[in-house]
């Protein structure tokens, strides 16, 4: 696919001019590069794709215990319900939190298209809007999972059927709260960076793009989550 | 405007040949914001009937059925447009979406474990 041929003229001699780990790199990559994108997003992805396997190893692993149990799995509509005005409201509270994430993965769209429009100002305080989202996202988690351990869901039991909906749940959703949260952090470091400038003299605001991958894979893999988890 | 802007190198970038790019490298990235609308009430609709389908108690193959294509629907609409992967290099999109696909066969390979699994524990343990 590679039609640009690059000037290598213009790098000194590999190995002559430079030493250590820029060595190594100038020689494996023989001044060449394979993708024509900024190098930060690159790497974003790659990062992405080997998480993209650890939460498909998890899931997979979820789907083995539960194929492979005796006992009645138990039903995620009911044990995720809410009583709400002398009712209960099926799978509820999940619903929100899918709908507060995919609020939080809108405004961080429109972040990035600020970000290229060299916003500055809306780009970071949609950043923040973004995080807090976020962190609504984990306070919900964190109120289901006290619910949970009140109702006696255990890593290694619960009194709702297969022992092993207890270590997948925690497992799988703790994993991807801790991503969450994660990436609120990282969004309010970058967003305060932004709004101080520091992009500005750096000339790019290509980060800004990168968090945003970051943050669209964690509202992915919840859609992942969602349907395997908790629909299936 | 944005073309001048966005091909600017990163900091730390290794190459310096990178500042000879096209300008038009990275420039298509910049797309009208109505297509995030668009995009971002799609997915609140898709997660909608989602949602509607435990609601109603559909069941059975229909049921999984349209589990697995809502979330394929929502999981391409959040690749292709929030991420910008429907207008990045073929190279990349082939090195990011494809290796994935190997999880199919390990998905493949459990699956008939935990059915022979569940077979033993129902002879071993009635």
């Amino acid at each position: 696919m590679s039609t640009i041929a690059l000037p290598t003229s213009t790098a000194a001699p590999a190995g002559s001019a430079v030493s250590g780990w820029r060595q190594l790199i100038a020689d494996w990559s023989s001044d060449r590069q394979a993708f024509h994108v900024a190098w930060g997003k690159a790497m974003m992805w790659i990062f992405l794709l080997s998480d993209t396997f650890i939460f498909g190893c998890f899931l997979t692993g979820y789907m083995t215990v539960r194929a492979s149990t005796t006992a009645a799995w138990p039903n995620t509509s009911q044990v995720f319900a809410l009583h709400i005005g002398g009712a209960d409201v099926p799978l509820i509270l999940i619903a929100i939190m899918t709908f507060v994430l995919i609020t939080s993965s809108g405004t961080m769209a429109m972040a990035v298209n600020c970000a290229y429009r060299r916003d500055r100002v809306n780009a970071a305080a949609l950043m923040f809007v973004t995080a807090g989202f976020g962190e609504m996202f984990v306070g919900m988690q964190a109120f289901e999972w006290s619910k949970l351990i009140m109702e006696g869901v255990r890593p290694w039991g619960n009194p709702m059927g297969a022992p092993q909906f207890g270590s997948t749940f925690f497992m799988i959703t703790g994993f991807h709260g801790l991503h969450v949260t994660c990436g609120v952090i990282y969004l309010a470091v970058v967003a305060t960076r932004l709004l101080r400038g520091k992009y500005e003299r750096a000339g790019s605001y290509q980060i800004v793009e990168i968090v945003g991958l970051y943050w669209h894979f964690v509202d992915l893999v919840w859609v992942f989550i969602f349907a395997f988890f908790y629909l299936w | 405007m944005a073309a001048t802007n966005l091909t600017q190198a990163a900091p730390g970038r290794p190459s310096p040949a990178q500042a000879s790019q096209p300008a038009q490298e990275q420039a298509h990235q910049e797309h009208p914001i109505g297509l995030y609308l668009k995009v971002w009430g799609l997915l609140f609709l898709l997660s909608a009937m989602s949602y509607a389908v435990d609601y109603f108690h559909v069941q059975g193959l229909l049921r999984w059925g349209l589990i697995v294509t809502l979330m394929l629907a929502k999981a391409g609409l959040i690749v292709a447009v929030f991420m910008h992967m429907a207008w990045e290099r073929l190279a990349l999109v082939c090195a990011i979406l494809l290796p994935p696909l190997a999880l199919l066969v390990l998905v493949g390979l459990m699956a008939s474990e935990a059915g022979h699994t569940f077979l033993a524990r129902l002879v071993m343990f009635p």
